[in-house]
């Protein structure tokens, strides 16, 4: 696998994952509601898809030609939103306003009312469907747009993501990437424990796609990751995003008891220290 | 009688769409020589997609490509598109409001011999209760035709449940079909039947038989389910004073419901609905299972007596 980030640009996307953390916890903090663990996990593969991957265009938010991102795992809205933030298809001040009445950051992700959103998500299971038919529509559409699938690991006990799995490989859909944040909590406790999914490399090999597994707070590994599912012309590619969930916030690591719920005004302040005190090193 | 079958003309109108519509694309789940996809299979293999016996993929992958800028039209039978594939159809096609043609065949009971799994009597409740969603029933062949081709010019999330066995054409050629608009197909002045499919051609058998008992009933073709046509209903209950409804469907939640929904709030009239009682179905030939659940004519008979009775 080749090396594609230069040593700089490893740099500003940690930094950038560090900045969605922290807006994370601020978000989650200010509505009171939402998803920690799930949005912390995923913070470098977002920061690597929307500042380094991702061919998308702030201005035009419905360009036909642009990458799409599927938000499978829809919990994750929060650094979703901040990366859009960051990007500039939303204004950073309507990030204090999720979850409320009225707001156009939704509690999952909500394509009719957030610019940015290339499909409404929430309810598990749903995304790789979506990529499916997004990446045989590029291709019929003669468009050479690539689909992208943020997948919970909790969210691969849905059977639909397995029929899925097998129309991608039946439709030979090279265009389609998907992407496991395999963090091993969900909500009730270990995925091992709540319905096992080991051996998943294995499982998705013998569904025909590309399979590799990565350090999923590594963006060097995720970048290169995404470099070897374009060189693979002939399959659909799925990169097993090794993580920790509730990952910057040492109290919110490892627990399915930061699946879902907000920190105290302590807790926030503490967790915000930590993740400032990691720029500062 | 002229019979048509509305799957077999959905699959022909299909083709033709085909041919002038290169945006159409049809997905199947392994039912495609029973839902008369095969023929749009046929003629234009690259733009169909047999997704095998997955319904929730199937309709996630025709949200994709309605995402990807393609109009897909989707196909199985009524309980499975509507039923297996109903969380998705919520999730992924009504919340973000896609332009998604669901077409369903093997609606209702005239199913038949296949027995309680495959037929559908929910499936009007399923799909009328989501928001975005239009519900359309058609009549005929003739209606369905139309129906088919008008809802190409419709954006948005679309049901059609059409049936397996041919149905009595009850429309002529000429016929015009309006999304939302009911269409009167016989004046009367003593009650109004509102029907759906199949039971539009029962409605107008018993209006005959009424008819010679000197009982004058309009009957009302409501093809589309949703958006229900208020007017017409309103308008019906304060003409002729009692509304009865027919469907090939459970009492509850169909055509029955939507337009007690209407009549109990805007110009409440006595109300009876004809439809299969709260019971699954059973094995039979269609014919059979007509009778047997109470949906042919001599039972709508009764019904509109036991209506005067109540106005």
């Amino acid at each position: 696998m080749t090396i594609s980030l230069t040593q700089e640009k490893v740099k500003e996307l940690e930094k950038i994952a560090l900045q969605i953390r922290r807006m994370v916890v601020k978000m989650v903090f200010t509505a009171q509601s939402g998803h920690l663990g799930g949005s912390l996990s995923v913070a470098e593969i977002i920061s690597v898809l929307y500042f380094s991957e991702l061919r998308i265009d702030p201005r035009n938010p419905n360009w036909p030609d642009r990458d799409r991102l599927v938000p499978s795992k829809g919990h994750c809205a929060p650094a979703i939103y901040a990366a859009l933030a960051l990007r500039g298809f939303i204004d950073p001040e309507c990030l204090t306003t999720l979850r409320q009445l009225d707001s156009i950051l939704q509690g999952h992700p909500c394509m009719t009312s957030t610019p940015g959103i290339d499909m409404s998500t929430g309810s598990l299971g749903h995304g790789l469907s979506i990529g499916v038919g997004m990446a045989l529509g590029g291709r019929l559409k003669r468009s050479n747009f690539l689909v992208y699938v943020l997948l919970g690991d909790g969210e691969l006990n849905e059977g639909q993501n397995w029929e899925a799995a097998m129309a991608a490989t039946k439709l030979s859909l090279s265009n389609l990437i998907a992407i496991v944040d395999r963090n091993r909590i969900q909500l009730d406790g270990p995925t091992e424990e709540i319905m096992p999914l080991e051996p998943l490399m294995e499982k998705w090999k013998a569904f025909n796609w590309n399979t590799i597994s990565i350090d999923g707070h590594s963006v060097e590994e995720i970048s290169d990751s995404i470099q070897w599912a374009k060189e693979n012309q002939d399959r659909p590619s799925v990169i097993i995003a090794n993580t920790i969930k509730g990952k910057g916030v040492s109290f919110m690591e490892n627990t399915h008891k930061w699946h879902g719920r907000p920190p105290t005004r302590e807790e926030y302040e503490m967790a915000i220290r930590e993740l400032e005190g990691e720029i500062d090193e | 009688m002229e019979m048509l079958g509305t799957r077999d003309v959905y699959g022909k109108t299909l083709v033709e769409l085909g041919r002038e519509n290169e945006n159409i694309v049809v997905l199947d789940a392994d039912l495609a020589s029973s839902t008369r996809t095969s023929y749009f299979a046929k003629e234009f293999p690259h733009r169909f997609f047999n997704m095998g016996v997955s319904e929730q993929d199937l309709i996630g992958t025709a949200a994709g490509l309605a995402l990807a800028g393609k109009l897909p039209f989707v196909s199985s039978f009524a309980i499975f598109l509507a039923g297996k594939g109903w969380e998705p159809i919520r999730q992924s096609i009504c919340i973000p409001n896609l332009d998604v043609k669901l077409v369903a065949t093997h609606g209702g009971i005239t199913v038949g011999e296949d027995g309680a799994s495959h037929h559908s009597t929910e499936d009007f409740a399923l799909m009328r209760v989501l928001p975005n969603m239009t519900v359309i029933c058609p009549a005929d062949g003739v209606e369905t035709e139309k129906a088919i081709r008008e809802i190409v010019k419709h954006r948005g999330p679309t049901y059609v449940r059409l049936a397996r066995p041919k149905f009595p054409v009850v429309l002529d050629h000429t016929y015009q079909f309006q999304l939302g608009r009911s269409f009167t197909l016989r004046e009367g002045k003593d009650l109004t039947m509102i029907a759906t499919g199949i039971m539009v051609y029962n409605c107008l058998r018993a209006a005959e038989e009424l008819d010679k008992e000197g009982i004058s009933a309009a009957v009302v073709n409501m093809s589309t389910l949703k958006p229900i046509d208020v007017p017409a209903i309103a308008r019906a209950a304060r003409q002729t004073g009692a509304i009865l409804t027919a469907e090939e469907h459970s009492v509850i939640g169909g055509l029955g419901s939507a337009v007690a929904e209407v009549v109990s709030q805007n110009c409440p009239v006595p109300m009876k609905i004809i439809g299969v009682d709260d019971l699954f179905g059973v094995s039979g030939n269609a014919d059979k299972l007509m009778e047997h659940f109470r949906l042919t004519y001599p039972y709508i008979v009764e019904g509109a007596r036991q209506l005067l009775g109540m106005k």
